[in-house]
C-alpha cells in the first residue's frame, strides 16, 4: 500500500496475461514494485468493479500499464473507468507473442525500458519519480 | 448509514475525518463516523492509497481529499 502524503503515488497494473508475453508483463511489475518504483495493483480487482481497486486507480498521481501483446486488456480496463494510464506493451519492445522463453534478462530488459520510458504512449515522459512505499508521515 | 476514514493518521487522514463530520452534520443524515487505522484492516478494502472514504462498505474515494460537496453526494445517496 503506498503513503497517504509525501511523494506521488504510482500504481503499477500489468496484464498478466496466460501468454508468454503476459507472464512477462507480470514478472515486470512485480519486479518494478519489489524494487521501489511504484506500487503494483491487481488488474482483476478493476475489471470486477470492486471500489476499493477502482478507487486507488482514480486517486493515483500516476497509472502505468504492462500489457503483453498489442490487444490491450490493461490500458482498456484502466480507460473503462476513465483513467489515462502510462501504457507499455512488452511485444513492443521486440518480443514475440507465443515465440518468448520468460527468463530473467528478459523481463529485466523490459523493466529497464519502462524505467526508460522507451514504448511509452501517452502521459508525459517524467518516469523518474519513485514512490514511496508504506507508512504515512505522522 | 455508516461510513468510514481509511488512514494511519496523518494530517490528511485527520482532515478527510473532519470533512466528513461537517458533511454528515450539514446533511442532517443519521450515519456512524469511524476511523479504520490499522494497516492490515485498511487491506482489507482493497485500497492501495490513504486516505478513504467508504460509505456502506462501497470506497468513494482513495488517495486523495474529496471537497465536502462530494461527500454529502455520497452521503444523500445513500440515505
Amino acid at each position: 500500500m503506498s503513503s497517504c502524503c509525501g511523494d506521488k503515488s504510482k500504481m503499477i497494473l500489468p496484464c498478466s496475461g496466460a501468454a508468454d508475453v503476459g507472464e512477462i508483463a507480470d514478472r515486470a511489475a512485480r519486479k518494478l514494485s519489489n524494487e521501489g518504483d511504484g506500487d503494483m495493483s491487481c488488474l482483476a480487482g478493476i475489471g470486477a468493479g470492486l471500489s476499493g481497486f477502482v478507487a486507488s486507480a482514480k486517486g493515483a498521481d500516476e497509472v502505468i500499464t504492462i500489457d503483453g501483446c498489442e490487444v490491450h486488456c490493461a490500458r482498456k480496463s484502466v480507460e473503462k473507468i476513465g483513467v489515462t494510464p502510462k501504457s507499455y506493451t512488452v511485444t513492443d519492445l521486440g518480443f514475440e507473442k507465443g515465440g518468448t522463453q520468460v527468463t530473467e534478462s528478459v523481463v529485466q530488459k523490459v523493466v529497464d525500458s519502462i524505467r526508460g520510458g522507451k514504448t511509452e504512449r501517452g502521459g508525459c515522459c517524467d518516469t523518474s519519480a519513485k514512490s514511496k512505499r508504506l507508512g504515512c508521515c505522522g | 448509514m455508516k461510513i468510514e476514514i481509511l488512514g494511519t493518521g496523518c494530517p490528511k487522514c485527520k482532515k478527510l475525518y473532519e470533512l466528513a463530520q461537517e458533511a454528515i452534520a450539514e446533511s442532517g443524515v443519521a450515519a456512524e463516523l469511524s476511523k479504520v487505522e490499522k494497516i492490515q484492516d485498511i487491506m482489507k478494502y482493497n485500497v492501495m492509497l490513504t486516505p478513504a472514504l467508504v460509505v456502506d462498505g462501497q470506497v468513494k474515494c482513495a488517495g486523495k481529499i474529496p471537497s465536502k460537496d462530494e461527500i454529502k453526494k455520497w452521503i444523500n445517496k445513500q440515505s
